[in-house]
């Protein structure tokens, strides 16, 4: 018996048996990924594209309905892009620049985020988890057909798992009755409510924040601009904020914060939430509700992601409030930082050692996430009345003076955390601009044969700036460019050097830089980057 | 005077957030001593009587 325990959107993986379910004693799998959302089926692409096989179960066949995560951020859609997935997202999803902070019922300021140029993706988009998911599901179909070692297995739901020093046992459920497999290595890919946690009695400790905030995504034709509108305390939800967000399809989010004490079962009504939303739109606005639902924030971790054969990313290791979007955008990380580290160990290519440090630059990575999200928490629900007091304060100023603009804080874009201080660090040169430092991720630039950020990833690569500089015996993949003295490139890699040679990993960060290295600095940072 | 108007504190999240937590555990008296000692402080450092009078103005026209 497998418990529905949501509606589903799309259905892509209908059960279907394996050969696994007959099989006289377990199979054994190099790695289980558990849990089919956009983290479980992100690591089954980055992984299968590498030639690892792996095997997805979930415990449904197909996509949850509801937008839920709606901002996909820069770094997520360079992650897509390497693996070849990016482009139906970009196509579908909503390209915004322009804000509105409203407060009572005037607009206190706008602002336009002005993207920085030269970068081949936007700084986010607007899409619902549904085609996320899905696109990534059909990119895993067509890498399947071009044999890339992944299955997926809809309707298996995970019973028992156990954890020992060679190996994990799985028991899992079916349509068609239990039975077990085995795994090199366990992906704990599912979710805040992570059932493999539970089994293995993991602690997931932090913050639960008082509040409650009411989703409602609604339909609507109705000609309003495609802005991000931010409302503190307006006449339609006294005392509280509202957001308005847009989607693709004429799908608007319109998030209301509640407060604590409310009635969760009522607010769901349409009594409830109809003329809430109304009042909002405006009277004659026509619109149709298409999902409903309320949630509180929590901001919680795991201490280890790593437990041995068992690694946790996504919402299974870290949750965060959702605003800022870091919550999605930093399981896409995870598996960014786990998908090239875990494929060079099976491979023999790196020590277990490697791994470890899945644990040491993500958790860095997780705790700067949720720092940021319950910053913009604190802000949008002070806890205390000093806290209140400096919020209205800060909104009584920025409305005469903007020196008060950097404190308003309704959220922060989410951007990749640098890898300040990691022990997979390699040799860096101050000289060099301090954005591209070792640690960070590649910033994208356009070349004279396309984005930079298309040219670099998937392995380990030499990215050479006027220089012919070859490390001899050394087989690694070099890009190299020429550039003038204005060019992007310059000024995002070169500063006040004349030359520069990166070393890049797998998942486009900076391993280590120079401005004129020798073949033995390159291979003792090369060696260092893949765990010493 | 330019610096009342345009933003100027590094790590603006970092210092809000530093701002809550000196007060934090704090009773409504205690608090408003702080303030009064922040107050005084800072007013040391901008040290422009101009630009203190100007500080004044603009608070109290945005309360």
């Amino acid at each position: 018996m497998v418990d529905v325990r949501y509606e589903t959107a799309f259905t892509l993986y209908p059960y279907a048996r394996s050969a696994d379910q007959d099989a006289d004693s377990p199979a054994r799998h190099p790695v289980v990924i558990v849990g089919g959302g956009p983290v479980g089926m992100g690591m089954a692409l980055e992984l299968g594209l590498k030639d690892v096989p792996c095997v997805v179960l979930d415990d449904h066949d197909g996509v949850g309905v509801g937008s839920r995560a709606i901002c996909f951020a820069k770094r997520t859609l360079e992650i897509c892009d390497r693996m070849g997935a990016a482009d139906p997202m970009v196509d579908l999803g909503v390209v915004w620049n322009v804000g509105r902070v409203f407060r009572d019922e005037r607009q206190i300021y706008d602002f336009n985020l002005l993207p920085e140029e030269g970068h081949k993706r936007p700084a986010f988009i607007n899409l619902q988890q549904p085609y996320f998911e899905k696109f990534l599901v059909e990119r895993i179909r067509a890498a399947q057909a071009e044999g890339a070692p992944i299955e997926i297995r809809g309707k298996n739901r995970v019973l028992s798992t156990e954890s020992y020093d060679d190996h994990v046992a799985l028991e899992i459920d079916t349509p068609e009755g239990p039975y077990k497999i085995e795994a090199d290595y366990l992906v704990a890919c599912d979710g805040a409510r992570s059932a493999v946690r539970s089994m293995l009695g993991h602690d997931f400790t932090g913050r639960v924040f008082e509040d409650n905030f009411l989703i409602c995504d609604v339909k609507m034709t109705a000609d309003f601009p495609t802005e991000r509108w931010f409302w503190f305390d307006p006449p339609f939800n006294r005392g509280q904020s509202v957001l308005l967000h847009k989607q693709p399809d004429d799908i608007w989010r319109i998030d209301f914060q509640l407060g604590w004490d409310i009635d969760r079962k009522a607010v769901v009504q349409p009594e409830y939430y109809m003329p809430k939303v109304q009042a909002m739109l405006g009277e004659g606005v026509e619109f149709e509700p298409e999902w409903v639902s309320v949630y509180t924030f929590q901001c919680m971790s795991m201490d280890e992601y790593r437990h041995g054969r068992v690694f946790f990313a996504g919402d299974s290791a870290h949750q965060v409030s959702p605003f800022g979007a870091r919550g999605c955008n930093g399981g896409i990380q995870d598996v960014d930082n786990l998908g090239w580290k875990l494929a060079a160990v099976i491979k023999g290519e790196a020590g277990e050692r490697l791994l470890d440090t899945y644990q040491e630059e993500r958790k860095h990575g997780a705790d700067e996430n949720i720092l940021n999200s319950s910053r913009t928490t604190d802000f949008m629900t002070p806890k205390t009345e000093i806290a209140k007091l400096f919020r209205e304060s800060v909104l009584d100023l920025v409305e005469h003076t903007d020196a008060m603009r950097p404190l308003v804080n309704s959220g922060r874009l989410s951007l990749p955390c640098v890898y300040d201080g990691s022990s997979l660090n390699g040799a860096d040169d101050a000289i060099l601009p301090q954005r591209t430092r070792v640690g960070a991720t590649l910033a994208d630039a356009p070349t004279d044969q396309g984005w930079l950020i298309d040219r670099i990833g998937g392995r380990f690569q030499l990215f050479t700036v006027n220089t012919d500089f070859k490390p001899e015996g050394l087989n690694l993949d070099l890009v190299d460019v020429i550039v003038a003295p204005d060019d992007l490139i310059t000024e995002r890699y070169l500063g006040a050097a004349e030359q520069a040679v990166y070393l890049i990993r797998p998942d486009q960060v900076i391993a280590a830089r120079w401005v004129n290295p020798t073949a033995a600095d390159v291979t003792a940072a090369l060696n260092t980057a893949m765990g010493g | 005077m330019e610096k009342l108007f345009t933003a100027n504190i590094d790590d603006a999240d970092g210092f809000y957030a530093e701002l809550l937590a000196a007060h934090e555990g704090l009773s409504e008296a205690e608090s408003y001593a702080l303030n009064a000692r922040l107050v005084l402080l800072l007013s040391n450092v901008v040290g422009d009587r101009a630009v203190l009078t100007r500080a004044f103005e603009l608070a109290k026209q945005a309360g």
